[in-house]
């Protein structure tokens, strides 16, 4: 029996094979996701953490559907779904669902609470009656922590953590095994964001959901995931697991990351943080070669030239850097 | 627990009824809803509320000034304005509410196809479109009239039609950035498929901007049945209408200027009030703004609050 449940535990849910998505620009192809393969397992936390525009989000969205992957894998229970059509994927996203980063944003303003909740069980027909279909609602409502008397306000009346409740309990309508977190608290304040959080957490526990936690908040990350990859210029960099990384990071530009998160300390200063420079590269052709070497303080000759696979460096620890050669 | 049960049933009445009583809450929008309903009524009911027959010739009391006997006097047939302008609302109003309402629902529904499909179908829309808005709307009318016919019907399908693309290109702009907007995404994911989507999420979003263009050229479109009419292309001489009537009447602009002003106020209040309906109706139909139009009420409760 319990090696039954270990068994479950173990069960890989989600799994991404060598994703690829490029978008046609007027200078030249735009590698947003660039070959990442990842797998997540049945009721843990992916974190996938990033500066801006190093296609996280795309990375999410790619998952959904909601762009057309250029090449690569994306396997869902053991189902290719790379190629599915609209009518698959109709039916497979009431297993899959997605929260987004922007509740105000993401949520129709001329809709009350109970059409934006009720909109997927509407769509689904997934309700016997009106009564059954209220108290489904009533029912979300009480799951995110939503009080009943908000059920004819619309969102623009309601603060951002409730807006954001709003946003989970949508995405929990259909009793979803998968969630595409993409930076659901980066639009809220740090008050709210916990409140957020530990109600993410305590479904995830109660139901076992999966999450896939988009995000460039360090914090927030190691509050949430089981796993980490660190995502710089639409490839993986570095993936492991969360206690692991923090608590050894290897890759030159997770180290930059974990440095600039400003530590209180009663000791007065203490920098000896190196702060990144530079920008971003451009994502569009980008030249073989590491991708970070133009701003990493340890960048050598060899890093120049062709691309650098992701390698296990300890068990469990990838990395694609020279310097574990 | 009664008590409770007995508040929430409140709440829920409350809602029901909120557009209405958003709506209502400006005295001003209040005032014209009962201007237009007098007005309505009296040109429905014309036979019964209009003083003289609008028809019957009276040579000898031509060009009358303001009296008792003919409030507005009576015009170079001598007429009875007031009663030429009861039953002038007739055509006035089905023109106008009719002609709008053709080219608003038209319009907005290429507007919305236009957009929501993009590539040829939005090319061969838009650019239909485009040639017929570079065409003057009056010569647009002439034109379409001239196919059509004369008769009440064909003015409002003339005049409705020529309309139509500034509501699609106002609708084709709204559905191009609404489209993008993560709500519509989220629909996407909530299983709405894209025609679901395009009727729940992007419809609503694109309307607001419509009604206001509704009421702008509710006016422009009894001004224009004026114009068909004085280039014969309208309705025929004996009816009445209000735009007919100030073509008639400004002749007489030096002598006699009631029998042009009276139903040029009639049309001017008319649109007035279409016009503040129809801003009101925008505002409590958008969630975001109701909260502006029961200012009088906040201001109360703030204060009370004091």
């Amino acid at each position: 029996m319990l090696e039954g449940m270990k068994k479950m535990e173990d069960k890989v849910l989600v799994e991404v094979k060598d994703l690829k998505k490029y978008f046609k620009t007027s200078k030249g192809m735009l590698h947003a996701v660039d070959g990442i393969s990842f797998k997540i397992k049945k009721g843990k936390t992916l974190g996938v953490v990033g500066e801006s525009g190093c296609g996280k989000s795309t990375l999410g969205r790619l998952l959904l559907h909601l762009h057309e992957a250029t090449d690569g894998q994306i396997i869902y229970d053991n189902e290719d779904i790379t190629k599915y059509n609209t009518k698959q994927m109709h039916e497979i996203r009431k297993k899959m669902q997605m929260i987004f980063q922007d509740p105000s944003a993401s949520l129709d303003p001329r809709k009350s609470v109970r059409d934006l909740i009720g909109e997927p069980i509407k769509m689904y027909k997934a309700y016997k009656n009106k009564a059954d279909y209220e108290q489904q609602v009533a029912q979300i409502m009480k799951i995110v922590g939503l009080s009943e008397r908000y059920v004819d306000s619309y969102s623009h009346e309601l603060d951002g953590g409730r807006r954001q409740r709003i946003g989970i309990g949508r995405a929990l309508a259909m009793n979803p095994e998968f969630i595409v977190c993409d930076e659901p608290v980066s639009a809220l304040d740090v008050s709210i964001q916990a409140q957020v959080l530990n109600l993410l957490m305590d479904l995830q526990e109660e139901k076992g959901l999966t999450y896939i936690f988009i995000t460039h908040d360090l914090s927030v990350v190691k509050h949430i995931s089981h796993e980490i990859a660190v995502m710089y210029l639409g490839q993986c960099v570095e993936y492991a697991t969360t206690q692991e990384l923090f608590r050894n990071p290897m890759h030159p530009y997770t180290q930059g990351l974990l440095d600039a998160v400003p530590v209180p300390s009663l000791g007065g200063k203490k920098l000896s943080t190196q702060i990144m420079r530079g920008e971003l590269t451009s994502p569009i052709e980008p030249k073989p070669g590491c991708r970070f070497a133009a701003r990493c303080p340890k960048a050598r000759e060899c890093c120049k030239g062709k691309d650098i696979p992701i390698k296990e460096v300890s068990p469990g620890h990838f990395v694609a850097c020279t310097l574990f050669d | 627990m009664q008590e409770k049960e007995k508040r929430r049933i409140k709440l829920k009445k409350i809602s029901n009824s909120r557009v209405a009583r958003v709506l209502l809450a400006r005295k001003s929008v209040v005032a014209c809803l009962i201007i237009l309903a007098v007005m309505l009524i009296a040109s429905v009911f014309a036979p019964f509320v209009a003083p003289y027959d609008p028809y019957k010739q009276d040579l000898v009391n031509m060009l009358k000034p303001m009296s008792f006997e003919h409030i507005f006097g009576t015009d170079s047939m001598g007429r009875d304005v007031l009663s030429r302008i009861i039953y002038g609302g007739r055509v006035s109003f089905t023109v106008g509410v009719v002609s709008v309402l053709l080219a608003g629902s038209v319009g907005m529904m290429l507007g919305l196809i236009a957009g929501m499909a993009g590539g040829i179908v939005d090319a061969v829309i838009m650019r239909i479109m485009d040639a017929m808005m570079s065409i003057p709307m009056i010569i647009m009318s002439l034109f379409l009239g001239s196919i059509f016919g004369k008769g009440l019907g064909n003015i409002c399908l003339a005049i409705g039609i020529s309309m139509i693309p500034s509501y699609a290109r106002v609708t084709r702009g709204q559905v191009l950035t609404v489209r993008e907007m993560d709500y519509v995404t989220a629909g996407t994911l909530c299983g709405a498929s894209k025609i679901k989507n395009t009727i729940s999420h992007i419809l609503p979003n694109c309307v607001s901007s419509n009604i206001v263009l509704m009421t702008m050229n509710l006016g422009s479109a009894i001004l224009n049945e004026a114009a068909l009419s004085f280039l014969g292309m309208g309705i025929n001489p004996p009816t009445a209408s209000w735009g007919g009537m100030v073509n008639d009447g400004y002749k007489f602009m030096s002598s006699n200027p009631v029998i042009a002003i009276a139903p040029g106020i009639f049309i001017m209040v008319v649109v007035l009030c279409f016009n503040m309906v129809g801003d009101a109706l925008r505002d409590a139909l958008d969630p975001k703004l109701r909260g502006t139009l029961g200012k009088g009420k906040k201001k109360k409760i703030i204060k009370q609050a004091i």
